[in-house]
């Protein structure tokens, strides 16, 4: 029964999202204030149906109701409440009901929130959102039906694939999501301003803080994907340039640019017509990614022509929404009005530099990811673009954009003296050399060009930090002044700061554990040693244990450096019966800010088991750098002139914070 | 969700125990040699998987590849070479990193392309605009008196 009101729920959200997707237009059009704000409530009502849809699928999982066919394929009896609970998510029709969840949610939170809205305005962005989430509705009723029945229930479902029973995966995929489907509301709103003709400044202080939440579950989502990568594939990679990961690359990239710009329109009216093709790109990008994964086009072009009905409706939704986009933009971009005029050498002129080098690695990682699979439609020809294609194209492309970064807030608007600002930088140049310097003293010549990498990560760390100094006044003023002005600056320069400063300590810990680790590959039998980077390994034996639905084979390391003990690390094996799968678990031990990777292999004719061990140093910054810049996001988000439905004072604010 | 796909791959090849990828029995005794062998595994293509390379993957066929790069590495050839033979065999399928061919031109060109087309536009775009500022009318003299008197008014 549960399954059925599920299904019924999501018919009626059906129902009330095509009602708003016209009438708020005829409101807006027609003047009729009752129109327009009829979307708010349908709106609410779209997110409360769908909520219900949702619980009710959960419902059956967590029973284990295995007459819903989409339970039976993907769960088990036996398997942890929590799983269960993931399960949902773990498979297509399942992850396309959370992705209408989340669009639901933001439709509602500008219902709801959306107060200080101009009444048009709000009334087209919610109709837009609406289209969206009909054609989603549509796409989930007619090809992917969670809620269908089983003739016969069967006794046991047929369980989750292994390798997706991980507690870093409960939580990926829905962050990854709110950070796609966020990027609808930017769409929105840009959709809106162009159907209305008019953009001013007010719409990117509306747009921006709505982007940037998005952007923010967007880098944590992405930089929890690549942790989970890191551990669960047991060869202690963090980033594959895989398809998959480059779907949620792309919307990163575009979505940075987005903020960017929308910076620069919302001080300076300038870069609005750009801003709007950003919007509405950000946005495609999220689709086409949802695309990419969803329709089966990655493993084969062919498995895409064998079975197409989600394909080609995953496909017309594409062609839909951005080429109905990208027209509407064609058509009424002109009539916008440019404003703001600005020198090359300006805050102005460096953001754009910024979102010029990010749309060209945005767009790098697009060709990329969709060229063998364009080329084998047109000509049949089978090729393939992997890691080295894109660190080759897309390496030096953020390299020019981060010497950029430090220049970009200490620019004045309009015009802006670059002389000065390089003397102003002159601390993290040095701090910069310094790095260079040392690391080269330090490393025995493995690489030539790590060590300028960790110079320029220095260097844009310090270079981050000194708009904060010289504002602050600290190492000049008394420190309570230094407190006080600190407490005064505006959250969003102390955002600026962190989330570069984030960047930076991302882009250290990449370069250390890509060119400094090292790698012991060998078999071993109990009691015998293996060392790596002054840590001895020493092999104690292996055991076996019962796990709620598999049976792990869990082999026993204790860790000395030099002659202390300082802990035990047990890689396993699990093997799940329900779908005859072994997944490998290595065993992580932290030390500082890098990590003893250790995963298993098979054991040998003679007794060994073979072993692979390796030593990354500062790796764990890779993703300490993603949480501080999402701290750095949620520090400017903060930013009394951003808050969502702020007063008007909010503006004023604005005004003197832009000097 | 990252190796959904692949893990599927797996499932349905029926290879149901994933062992590591590289294998201690397969490397090669001179250190420089098999330092060679990764770095051109890292290059090749497990052509049964989904965007791995022989190196990480764990499948069958990239353990032969890995021991063939590895026969040819002790046989003499230099690293083109290798390439050059697996390439002969599997076509250009196996390298992650194609090489610039007729179709492969846009796949290499199209971004510097872009940055370059996006530098002199901005370039362009700013000459104009700095343009139509100089060249912006200066006040006729009516006008200056116009202005000077509403300036002057009190």
């Amino acid at each position: 029964m549960i399954a059925e009101l599920g299904h019924y729920a999501l018919v009626l959200a059906l129902a009330l999202g095509l009602i708003q997707a016209i009438a708020p237009i005829v409101g807006a059009r027609a003047g009729d204030a009752a129109l327009m704000r009829l979307a708010n409530s349908t709106a609410l009502m779209q997110f409360a149906f769908v909520a219900f849809s949702f619980a009710a699928l959960t419902i059956c999982y967590v029973n284990s109701d295995f007459s819903v066919a989409n339970v039976f394929e993907n769960s088990h009896s036996r398997m942890p409440l929590i799983y269960k609970i993931t399960s949902v998510w773990g498979n297509h029709e399942g992850s396309m009901l959370l992705w209408v969840l989340i669009l639901a949610l933001f439709g509602a939170l500008v219902a709801a929130f959306g107060s200080n809205l101009p009444a048009t305005l709000k009334a087209y962005v919610l109709a837009v959102q609406s289209w969206i989430a009909s054609a989603f509705y549509l796409f989930i009723l007619l090809t992917s039906n969670p809620f269908l029945r089983l003739d016969q229930a069967p006794s046991e479902g047929r369980d989750l694939n292994p390798i997706l029973q991980d507690p870093g995966l409960a939580i990926h995929p829905p962050l990854l999501y709110v950070g796609y489907v966020g990027f609808s509301l930017a769409f929105s709103f840009a959709i809106a301003a162009l159907i209305e003709g008019r953009i001013d400044a007010a719409w990117a202080r509306w747009v921006r803080p709505w982007t940037l939440a998005a952007w923010m579950f967007l880098t944590i989502g992405i930089a929890m994907g690549s942790y989970w990568a890191y551990y669960t594939l047991g060869w202690g990679g963090f980033w594959f340039w895989d398809p998959v990961e480059n779907a949620s690359f792309m919307p990163w990239l575009a979505g940075t640019a987005l903020l960017h710009s929308a910076v620069v329109m919302e001080k300076r009216n300038a870069l609005k017509i750009w801003t709007i093709l950003l919007a509405i790109l950000t946005f495609s990008l999220s689709l086409i990614g949802t695309f990419l994964v969803r329709s089966g086009v990655l493993t084969s072009v062919h498995a895409f022509a064998t079975d197409p009905t989600r394909g080609v409706f995953i496909l017309a939704i594409l062609i839909l929404f951005i080429g109905g986009g990208l027209t509407l933009f064609a058509w009424r971009a002109p009539m916008l009005k440019q404003g703001g005029i600005f020198a090359p050498i300006s805050r102005e002129g460096a953001l754009v530099f910024n979102n010029l080098f990010l749309t060209t690695a945005c767009l790098t990682v697009f060709v990329g990811t969709l060229y063998p699979l364009a080329l084998e439609a047109l000509t049949g020809d089978k090729i393939s673009v992997g890691a080295p294609f894109f660190n080759l194209t897309f390496g030096p492309l953020f390299v020019a954009l981060l010497f950029v970064v430090p220049f970009g807030p200490l620019l004045a608007w309009k015009r802006g003296d670059i002389l000065g600002v390089a003397q102003r930088l002159m601390a993290a140049f040095a701090i910069g050399i310094v790095a260079v310097a040392a690391t080269f003293a330090v490393e025995n010549g493995q690489s030539v060009l790590a060590p300028f990498g960790v110079g320029l990560a220095f260097y844009v760390m310090a270079g981050s930090l000194i708009d904060l100094v010289e504002r602050t006044g600290l190492f000049r003023l008394p420190l309570a002044t230094v407190r006080m002005r600190a407490a005064g600056l505006p959250r969003s320069t102390w955002g600026t700061a962190v989330a570069h400063f984030g960047v930076a300590v991302s882009m250290l810990g990449i370069i250390c554990a890509a060119t400094w680790g090292s790698e012991r590959i060998i078999a071993l039998k109990p009691t015998q040693t293996v060392s790596i980077s002054g840590y001895e390994l020493s092999f104690d034996g292996i055991a076996r244990r019962p796990g709620p639905n598999y049976e792990s084979l869990i082999a026993r390391f204790t860790v000395r450096h030099g002659a202390e003990v300082i802990g035990v690390m047990e890689p396993s094996k699990r093997t799940f019966s329900s779908r005859s799968m072994t997944t490998n678990e290595a065993a992580l031990m932290t030390i500082g800010a890098g990590q003893l990777y250790l995963s298993l292999g098979d054991p040998n004719d003679d007794g060994a088991l073979a072993i692979r061990l390796y030593y990354k140093p500062m790796v764990m910054l890779i993703w300490l750098g993603a949480v501080v810049m999402m701290l750095g996001g949620a520090l400017s988000l903060s930013d009394r002139r951003l808050r969502v439905g702020a007063p008007k004072p909010a503006a004023r604010s604005a005004m003197q914070a832009a000097e | 969700m990252h190796r959904l796909a692949a893990a599927a791959l797996l499932f349905v090849l029926g290879t149901t125990a994933p062992s590591l990828a590289v294998q201690p029995d397969e490397m090669l005794k001179d250190p420089a040699l098999e330092a060679r062998a990764r770095s051109l595994s890292s290059e090749l293509r497990c052509l049964v998987c989904q965007n791995q390379s022989i190196d990480d993957s764990e499948a069958p066929l990239a353990r032969d590849l890995r021991l063939l790069v590895r026969e040819r590495l002790t046989q003499g050839d230099n690293d083109t070479q290798v390439l050059d033979y697996l390439v002969s065999r599997y076509g250009q399928f196996v390298l992650l990193r194609p090489r610039l061919e007729w179709q492969t031109i846009l796949l290499w060109g199209l971004p510097p392309a872009a940055l370059m087309a996006g530098i002199i536009g901005l370039l362009v775009t700013a000459r104009r605009r700095s343009r139509l500022a100089v060249d912006a009318t200066p006040l006729s003299r009516d006008e200056q008196q116009r202005l000077s008197t509403l300036v002057h008014r009190d």
